[in-house]
């Protein structure tokens, strides 16, 4: 295993501690904590260059401006799009699904289509497209998902019909682990002519994510899982596929010109970010994106899958333990499972009593505490920031949790 | 890593042996009885509460089915033993020093009659655990409003 604990230093929150216990933050899949040059990045911001972009004549306007776009370029490169352009800030994940459900779907989703999910989404990737579908009259199906924790993607030639005009999945699984074969999916689809989005929320800044590669139409993400500030994130964005949508918001920026009878409108990604941007938070995912650079994405892909092989192979000393998702090595940082003795709120609540942050429950993934019949299910998700050493130190604790409730 | 005194009240060893064996387990028939379903959806807590009450409005007999954690259940096995054959009012008082118990404000009226429902008193120092204490009470309260009604 590497050892990227010399990194811990960066982060300001991780030295404290939490009910008289040293922290270990096990929660990373729901939030990562912010190293001290992201912070800075926001000051120096606030400090220095704080004024709107794009419209002003001044030196603070043109700073703010300049800093603003390269953080797009820089978000766009480390996503792999072909252009800045075909990048459209957002509020994260959530907002994104939700424009292209709205926006997307109201230009071409008609009554008979089908959208076409899986049953291991976020709620956020599944009651987007449900509302989608009751407004326009087209349905919805999924893949379903198999004991492994994986696609059942046996009968996929069959489930892709004409019918179905959207394709979406998510990148890696937030309640498995599991990282599905989206760039084989979005090939099948490319040929079909069948629109895809892939949800990317637990894949970006944990592993290379090359969306050109991937061959997707949409893929969207959250800043605030990858070091960045709360409230920012992306939609990627095909060109041509954005060129033939309408707008979302109407208001400033967003408009060529304007009537008092009607209005015309900029191309993307200007046509879809109305009104003042989160200046602040997309200079922190810049700052977000020079900080994992340094360190390098391949290395906290490899820290991350050997923490979670390290993790999983631990766990299987608890009696009783069922572990969620997939066995094998390729698999996203997170390993969630259910022990027979406890509840996973109890056990969340007892780990917080000794200083560990785990997620305990449906990790908004209703459908798939269903599927494995569980009520829901503890999380331990990790990042580079953390050691083998806190893995001991959990299972320490969850020893402990097994004799308190048996 | 001594266990925290904080932990040790919140799962003292009565609440974790309701837990584990649930008192008035099951159901009578639908014909028979009120049935209440109450549901925490964020957490995905469940307690089915059958009541079966006599002319007086008291409760003459009661099960419950749930799933959930440990302080949901235990407190719905507490309550099912606590509340049989009591007088209607002095269940709803009774619901109501429950509340206060675990809330930590108000006045206790029937302390004396707690008996130990009053250890769930641990709860005060675990606010976002309140509503999965107060879970089947919640029921319970509607229940006996609801047969107060028919």
């Amino acid at each position: 295993m590497i050892d990227l604990s010399h990194l811990r230093a960066d982060f300001p929150i991780l030295h404290q501690q939490v009910n008289g216990q040293p922290l270990v933050y096990f929660d990373n899949a729901a939030s990562s904590q912010k190293p001290r040059a992201v912070i800075d990045s926001l000051v120096h911001y606030y400090e220095n260059d704080n004024a709107n972009v794009h419209r002003g004549l001044h030196a603070l306007s043109n700073r703010a401006t300049d800093a603003f776009e390269l953080a797009r370029d820089k978000v766009a490169r480390f996503i792999g799009a072909g252009s800045p352009d075909e990048l459209i800030f957002t509020r994260g994940t959530t907002e994104s699904i939700n424009l292209v459900a709205n926006i997307w779907a109201s230009e071409f989703l008609k009554p008979g289509d089908i959208i076409l999910y899986t049953g291991m989404e976020h709620h956020s990737n599944l009651v987007p497209w449900q509302l989608a579908a009751q407004k326009s009259g087209a349905s919805v199906k999924h893949i379903p998902v198999l004991e492994d924790g994986t696609l059942d993607l046996e009968n996929i030639d069959a489930l892709l019909t004409e019918q179905v005009k959207l394709f979406t999945c998510v990148h890696v699984s937030n309640s498995l682990g599991t990282i599905n074969p989206v760039k084989e999916l979005c090939t099948k689809c490319r040929v079909l002519g069948i629109n895809t989005l892939i949800d990317g929320a637990q894949a970006v800044g944990h592993m290379s994510v090359n969306v050109q590669d991937i061959g997707c139409d949409f893929y969207v993400f959250s800043g605030h899982k990858m070091c960045a500030p709360t409230g920012i994130g992306g939609l990627y964005g095909r060109a041509e596929v954005l060129a033939k949508m309408p707008p979302w918001h109407g208001g400033g920026e967003m408009i060529n010109l304007v009537t008092l009878e009607t209005s015309t409108y900029k191309a993307a990604p200007a046509r879809f970010e109305a009104g003042t941007p989160d200046i602040a938070g997309v200079i922190g995912l810049g700052a977000a994106i020079d900080y994992l650079e340094t360190i390098g994405i391949d290395r906290i892909h490899e820290h991350g899958a050997a923490l979670t092989r390290y993790a999983m192979q631990r766990l299987t000393e608890l009696p009783g333990i069922r572990i969620l998702g997939p066995t094998t090595a390729d698999r996203g940082s997170l390993t969630a499972f259910h022990l027979a003795c406890a509840h996973p709120h109890d056990l969340v609540e007892f780990a917080n009593t000794h200083g560990l942050a785990l997620r305990g429950g449906h990790h908004c993934t209703q459908p798939l505490m269903k599927r494995f019949q569980i009520p829901g299910s503890s999380r331990a998700s990790f990042y580079f920031y953390n050691t083998s050493t806190e893995i001991d130190r959990m299972m320490e604790i969850l020893h402990r949790a097994v004799t308190f409730f048996s | 890593m001594p266990l925290s005194e904080d932990l040790k009240e919140l799962y003292q060893k009565v609440i974790l042996d309701h837990s584990r064996s649930p008192r008035n387990q099951g159901q009578f028939s639908a014909d028979s009885c009120v049935h209440i379903h109450s549901d925490n959806p964020s957490c995905g807590d469940e307690i089915d509460l059958y009541i079966r009450f006599n002319e007086d409005g008291s409760i003459s007999d009661i099960k419950f089915e749930g799933q959930g954690c440990a302080i949901s259940q235990a407190s719905a096995s507490m309550m099912t033993e606590k509340v049989k054959g009591i007088p209607r009012q002095e269940v709803l008082q009774l619901i109501q020093d429950l509340q206060h118990t675990v809330l930590g404000n108000g006045e206790v009226r029937s302390s004396g009659t707690l008996g130990e429902l009053q250890l769930l008193e641990g709860i005060q120092k675990f606010p976002q655990r309140i509503k999965c204490a107060l879970l089947g009470w919640r029921g319970l309260e509607r229940a006996l409003y609801s047969a107060k009604l028919t």
